[in-house]
């Protein structure tokens, strides 16, 4: 009898299990279109999808980080020190992308690495030491810059963030930044979902203790995680510094939305569920409310007040579901 | 005949897709050990968890002192004078015993302040009426106390709180022998103080030593009420719908036995000393001893996971030195942890993930994880059919399936390993009495294909029936050693002999 216990709750449970982050931004881009029709047009999507860009990478990465049971809060410093760094660097030279871009990927990745080993081997609580470098890439990118970075990216950096590719079939333009989007998306998915890789940083955030009786080489994951956060922070950077100017606080805030777009999307926070998918669901959502918001007219920090209620009821939510469930 | 304490009249409970109880009736009278026995997903839990106000019923009538009550929550039941001992403790492991024992009802001076010296002045009357309490001082940190002293304060509280009865799931799931004789005396002193006690158990020895009635129940039905203890055959029946022949798998016969797999010469670390330890190709060496003997920290010396830091160790006519479980996978050993919730499985994953975590560990982090050197999911889903694992699909969470069922999906991630030695710590812990037999055998058909085989339990008729030799581990050493089919008084006395003299 206990397995046909076993069998009935598990088709209970199978049946249509649709996040419920697909439903809420049907909503959402529903109420958009509703408030504005143009939406529908490539050029209105299009621009939602290029907006949402920067976060939803960063959440694809974020969600590497939850997933392994920690979390990464220094991403946002990350976007604004790459996007500093980059107008440093490049000095309005159009050629130095070329070599710029590589190194900004590189530093988003030594970042990461900074980040796990910190966490693995000093024992931080990542929650801590994400918030450590967060405060120290910050104040980075103050010193670089001297606090008054040079408002100029040449136009060869910001060809991902700002460029467009015509005469595509069907929707007729599909901007670089959602190409970029889409490509990382799709290998952080892949990563996550089809590989060894993937498997184990969800064993360690479910069981870090049985993950190493197991074999798992834990510190390895766990620092590849990070890493791949840093990675996804750099690649939001540079997207970010094609469409907005240079300043020191273009990131900022970013780490939070980027973890509310995550938990959204059903992450398990301390670990052990997290979608690559619906992290970028969770990102779109989250890109939708704002965009709402801001058709209603209200002001910034309506918007701070909104995401902090949402992060908090998608919290709630996804401890309701964990409990209802049975851990 | 005494009126029933409590009486728990047809009880019938669905869950969405399942009935787990129906029309169960059930009833215990003060001064009696009502032991409930049943596989696991018999309906037990399910049976306590109404009774203590977790779940409603939805049809059926809870009569206490011939009153109907309703318990809403498990609040509810506690205040009427219910107190359910579960595996898990409930205790503030930081407080000390006295403050555990009067949480939330701690007396006061005129002053509103605690009166601490009332309270430990009452601890004392209270700890007093149990045989233990002379160990127990109601200042100690209680995460300082060993399990079964944990638990002893537990049933403790129970009683300073007034209850009338008493619920214990499975109490002697993780006490050793000592530990276990200790626990029965308590239940004693209960019973002689007019407290009914509902004691859910697996082992038949428990219900032989302890109960007054049995009820047995099966697929959420009663299957048999014994009014006197029977003979555990019986029991065993009733539980399972038929004979148990061969629990047991039979020994492994000479010729089944072969070359040295491991050896271990002068081993020691913080905890071991001393230690000489040969495990043969083809054989179950089962290790005894009581709580904190050293045998986990063996098993863990030779996982690497505690290392030894003196001594030789020899695996397969190697060398070797492990220091990281990693090191000793790759080496060849396996290890099946003895908590299976806390290291052994990782519960949000499914149960392919869960028998493909180790394969996947040692295999390149950027490749496929359907496919790698030592398995594949085709491979892993047949050794999972093999091991018969009754899930709906290998790709539900594992921690919906049975103790059992999640036990063997950690064998499978050993076995697709094929490690040259295997070591079980507490191999059968809390699962029913079919799955402990296929554990058994399981082991030795493992043996058979030319591992060697370490098995640690605290279930001593488990060790000597299931073993070919028995070690004796006290204090951090091996003592003695028994052969197949040696009496439980003889390892019983190897193992506490000395420790009661140095006490």
């Amino acid at each position: 009898m206990s397995d046909r216990t076993e069998t009935t709750h598990a088709r209970t449970r199978r049946l249509p299990q649709i996040n419920p982050v697909w439903l809420l931004l049907a909503a959402l881009v529903a109420g958009i279109i509703l408030m504005n029709p143009g939406f529908v047009e490539p050029t209105g999507y299009m621009n939602f999808l290029k907006r949402a860009a920067p976060l939803a990478i960063l959440a694809a990465g974020q969600v590497y980080v939850i997933t392994s049971g920690g979390f990464d809060l220094s991403v946002g410093s990350l976007i604004t020190l790459v996007v500093v760094g980059s107008s440093m660097l490049t000095n309005n030279d159009p050629a130095a992308t070329y070599w710029v871009i590589p190194l900004m990927l590189g530093m988003g990745l030594g970042v990461g690495v900074v980040n796990g080993l910190v966490v693995c081997f000093l024992r931080v609580p990542s929650l801590i030491a994400t918030l450590g470098m967060m405060i120290t890439l910050n104040g980075l990118a103050f010193l670089w810059s001297g606090g008054a970075p040079r408002g100029y990216l040449p136009d060869t950096y910001r060809f991902f963030g700002r460029e467009l590719v015509r005469d595509v079939p069907l929707v007729g333009f599909i901007p670089v930044s959602v190409i970029v989007l889409f490509v990382v998306v799709g290998i952080l998915a892949w990563l996550m979902h089809r590989t060894n890789l993937g498997r184990q940083v969800h064993a360690i955030g479910d069981n870090p203790v049985a993950a190493r009786l197991a074999g798992v080489a834990v510190n390895r994951v766990r620092i590849t995680a990070f890493m791949l956060s840093g990675l996804s922070a750099a690649i939001a950077g540079i997207l970010l510094g094609g469409f907005a100017g240079v300043s020191t606080d273009v990131g900022s805030g970013y780490e939070l939305q980027a973890i509310t777009a995550a938990v959204l999307g059903g992450a398990q926070l301390l670990g052990g569920r997290g979608s690559v998918f619906a992290a970028f669901g969770g990102a779109l959502a989250l890109t939708a409310i704002f965009t709402l918001l801001n058709f209603l007219g209200l002001p910034q920090p309506v918007r701070q007040v909104v995401q902090g209620l949402i992060l908090i009821a998608a919290v709630a939510l996804a401890m309701h579901r964990r409990k209802q469930t049975g851990t | 005949m005494t009126t029933p304490v409590i009486e728990m009249k047809a009880i019938t409970k669905t869950f969405p897709g399942v009935r787990a109880l129906s029309d169960v009736s059930f009833d215990v009278r003060t001064g009696e050990v009502q032991a409930l026995v049943g596989e696991n997903g018999a309906g037990k839990s399910t049976l306590i968890k109404i009774l203590s106000g977790v779940y409603q019923a939805d049809s059926g009538a809870v009569l206490m002192n011939g009153k109907a009550v309703h318990f809403r929550h498990p609040v509810d039941s506690l205040r009427a004078g219910i107190s359910t001992i579960y595996q898990e403790f409930s205790l503030l492991p930081e407080r000390t015993v006295a403050q555990n024992l009067f949480l939330g009802r701690e007396p006061r001076t005129r002053l509103g302040l605690i009166d601490a010296a009332k309270m430990r002045d009452e601890t004392k009357e209270v700890l007093a009426l149990f045989a233990a309490a002379g160990r127990i001082d109601p200042d100690r940190i209680v995460g300082e106390l060993d399990v079964a002293t944990q638990q002893v304060v537990e049933i403790a509280k129970a009683v300073s709180t007034g209850a009338r009865v008493v619920v214990m799931d499975e109490p002697t799931a993780a006490l050793n022998e000592a530990e276990c004789e200790e626990l029965f005396a308590t239940v004693d002193t209960l019973r002689e103080r007019g407290v009914a006690i509902i004691y859910i158990t697996h082992r038949m020895r428990e219900i032989a030593r302890l109960a007054d009635r049995v009820t047995v129940l099966k697929d959420g039905e009663v299957a048999a009420r014994f009014d006197e203890v029977p003979a555990p055959n019986e029991i065993v029946r009733a539980m399972v719908g038929r004979d148990i022949a061969d629990f047991y798998a039979p020994p492994a016969s000479p010729d089944e036995v072969g070359g040295l797999v491991l050896s271990v010469r002068g081993g020691g670390n913080a905890v071991l000393d001393g230690i000489d330890l040969d495990v043969r190709r083809g054989e179950i060496v089962g290790l005894a001893g009581i709580q904190g003997a050293g045998r986990v920290a063996l098993a863990r010396a030779l996982f690497g996971d505690a290392p030894f830091e003196r001594g030789d160790v020899t695996l397969d006519g190697d060398a070797v030195s492990f220091g990281t479980p990693r090191a000793a996978i790759l080496g060849g050993i396996g290890l099946l942890p003895g908590d299976r919730k806390s290291e052994g499985l990782v519960l949000m994953q499914s149960v392919r993930d869960n028998g493909m975590l180790t394969s996947r560990a040692f295999a390149s982090l950027w490749s496929s994880d359907r496919r790698n050197a030592h398995s594949d999911t085709v491979r892993m889903d047949g050794l999972l059919d093999h091991m018969e694992i009754r899930a709906a699909s290998y790709d539900q969470d594992i921690r919906a399936l049975s103790g059992g069922n999640q036990q063997k999906a950690i064998v499978a991630r050993w076995l697709s390993m094929r490690p040259k030695l295997l070591i079980f710590i507490e191999p059968t812990r809390g699962i029913d009495v079919n799955s402990k037999a296929g554990i058994y055998h399981l082991m030795r058909d493992l043996a058979r294909e030319g591992a060697g085989i370490l098995m640690i339990s605290s279930d001593l008729p488990e060790v000597i029936g299931a073993a070919d030799r028995v070690l004796v581990m006290q204090a951090g050493r091996i003592v003695a050693e028994f052969p197949h089919g040696a009496s439980e008084q003889d390892v019983m006395h190897a193992a506490t002999a000395e420790s009661e003299v140095a006490a």
